[in-house]
């Protein structure tokens, strides 16, 4: 149920970024979600992408320094109170969240949040059992 | 193994009498023949014939680095031009370069102390040595290449530089020992990694390491990822060149000096006097034997403490504790002492972080400031901001505590830091541009 998530060390230099899309690019990597976390000094970069093995192999021997993370994807409908309902249920179950974001679905009714728990197994478990839908990640990647 | 039992398990007694004659002998030599030594003995009223015993050495005129440099290039040279055979010259790490001659019998001893290190250091006749000191006007080179012929041993000149070609050949010619800079050595194993190639899994097994300051933590890291036995080797072009002084295999505590070659003393870098048994001091060498450029109480700027107690290896020679730093490499920062190996130890001992690193130094209004730049590799990377920024709080933290300076630490993706081939540039003081 989980999800290969890549991070990426960037220098807050310019052009480090389009350089990683560069690669991604050549490689005929897509990008289905990302999300970038900075402070003054460097950044993380945080991707998931169509094909994990692909990507990590070709950043890494551009030089980049790049990790793997499991994460949780989660559809949620696209309405007021969408957010909150699971944000709650997690935090009733004591599950906390390092970080997420989110992004709308083309199809429009429904979005898609990725979740980086502190205890991923738990945290699966309780969306599990409050009949939450999970992405896994094979279809995440071919979305 | 001793390659030279005689003279390197000599009784303490006979050496020093041995050090005493050729210093006459020497003082004899450079009082005739070199005018700058001649100005110097006048200057201060003492001849040749003053020195009775060895503690008689302190009446000697030190050398300095800057009088190499002030009678550039052959001033100091203490026999005719034509019985120099070949001329060598400092990187100029710290300044401008000096330089130094060596004759026909110059070369033969330096051969012959470079092989007595190579035994030290655990290598013998039938092993195969990779030396990747650079060849040319450094001294390490042609030092090394010398002395493993001397050896017996097989030597393979690749010189600095081609990385790639260097990994290379250190799986198709599997040699048994490796000579060059410890951040080469690390250079080395980060790029074998790279091409898929496990030094640790070949028969390499001793490194034979100097030309800059390193830390046994850096050593012990160094066994790790090569999987090999890192000897410190130390020497400085003025003196000889690698192999004035080396680590046996046996104890790899404290590097032995050729003493029958090299008379060594430990100053208060400031007074000039001696300091006591076993304290550290500014190490001071006076070249016994050579006869290019015989140097008298030639100050190294190297500080460290010198130890006669009994070595298990069974030299007899004294040891002089690893050199962590050049006198003239310490940064003062808003007048506190700062060496870079203290830096890198602490670098170290906080969660394993990689030894590539840099220090800047800049003044800002009044300001010293010192910036620690780190390079992130994989096994400190989290993909959490805030892990990231506990650990650069920490080394500050950990830097703040136990050297009392403030720094700022920069975390940098992996090799944008330059990587050297020869002595790494772990500093940058942009105080003294401009």
């Amino acid at each position: 149920m989980k999800v290969d998530q890549l991070s990426i060390f960037l220098e807050n230099r310019a052009g480090r970024l389009a350089e990683v899309t560069r690669i991604l690019s050549d490689g005929g990597i897509n990008i289905r979600a990302l999300s970038l976390a900075d402070t003054s000094d460097f950044g993380i970069l945080r991707l998931i992408v169509s094909d994990f093995d692909t990507a990590k192999t070709k950043l890494k021997d551009a030089g980049f320094t790049v990790g793997r993370t499991s994460v949780v994807a989660v559809e949620i409908s696209d309405e007021p109170g969408g957010l909150h309902n699971i944000l709650s249920t997690l935090q009733n179950e004591g599950i906390n969240v390092e970080y997420m974001y989110a992004f709308v679905q083309q199809s429009g009714d429904s979005a898609i949040l990725i979740f980086r728990f502190d205890r991923t197994d738990q945290g699966i478990e309780v969306l599990q059992k409050n009949n939450i839908n999970i992405i896994p990640g094979e279809k995440l990647y071919t979305m | 193994m001793i390659y030279d039992v005689k003279n390197e398990t000599l009784p303490r007694e006979e050496l020093e009498q041995i050090q005493l004659r050729r210093l006459q002998a020497l003082c004899e030599r450079v009082y005739a023949n070199v005018p700058f030594y001649k100005k110097k003995f006048d200057e201060i009223g003492i001849k040749p014939q003053d020195i009775k015993c060895l503690k008689d050495i302190t009446l000697l005129p030190f050398t300095q680095k800057q009088d190499l440099r002030d009678q550039y290039p052959f001033g100091l040279f203490a026999v005719p031009k034509e019985q120099i055979v070949r001329i060598h010259s400092s990187s100029g790490t710290t300044g401008k370069a000096t330089v130094v001659g060596y004759t026909k019998r110059d070369i033969e001893n330096w051969g012959e102390l470079m092989a007595r290190s190579f035994m030290a250091a655990g290598a013998s006749a039938s092993d195969t040595i990779h030396n990747a000191y650079g060849y040319g006007l450094f001294t390490g080179g042609l030092g090394a290449h010398y002395g493993g012929e001397a050896l017996g041993a097989t030597v393979v000149p690749i010189s600095g530089g081609a990385t790639r070609r260097q990994v290379m050949l250190l799986k198709d010619f599997e040699p048994d020992v490796i000579c060059c800079t410890p951040s080469y050595a690390l250079f080395l194993a980060e790029t074998a990694i790279e091409m898929g190639i496990d030094i640790k899994k070949l028969p390499l097994r001793i490194g034979i390491f100097g030309a800059e300051p390193w830390t046994n933590e850096m050593r012990l890291d160094i066994e790790k990822e090569l999987g090999i036995k890192a000897i410190d080797i130390y020497g400085l072009s003025e003196v000889m060149g690698p192999g004035v002084a080396i680590e046996c295999h046996e104890a790899q505590n404290g590097l032995h000096i050729q003493e029958d070659h090299f008379l060594a003393e430990t100053i208060d870098p400031d007074s000039g006097e001696p300091v006591a048994q076993g304290e550290e001091g500014e190490l001071v060498f006076t070249t016994l034997t050579k006869e290019g450029i015989p140097l008298i109480r030639y100050r190294t700027r190297d500080l460290t403490t010198l130890d006669t107690t009994p070595c298990k290896c069974g030299r007899t020679t004294a040891r002089m504790k690893r050199v962590t730093g050049r006198s003239d490499d310490m940064l003062i920062i808003r007048g506190v002492n700062v060496f870079p190996s203290q830096i890198e130890s602490i670098l170290i001992e906080t969660e394993g972080l990689s030894p590539h690193y840099q220090l800047i130094v800049e003044r800002q209004g009044n300001l010293d400031t010192l910036q620690v730049l780190v390079e992130v590799n994989e096994s400190i990377f989290s993909d959490e901001i805030k892990n990231l920024q506990r650990m650069e709080s920490k080394v500050m933290k950990n830097i703040k505590e136990f050297l009392g300076v403030t720094a700022k630490v920069k975390l940098v993706e992996p090799k944008s830091i330059e990587r050297s081939i020869g002595k790494a540039k772990r500093i940058i003081d942009k105080r003294k541009e401009g």
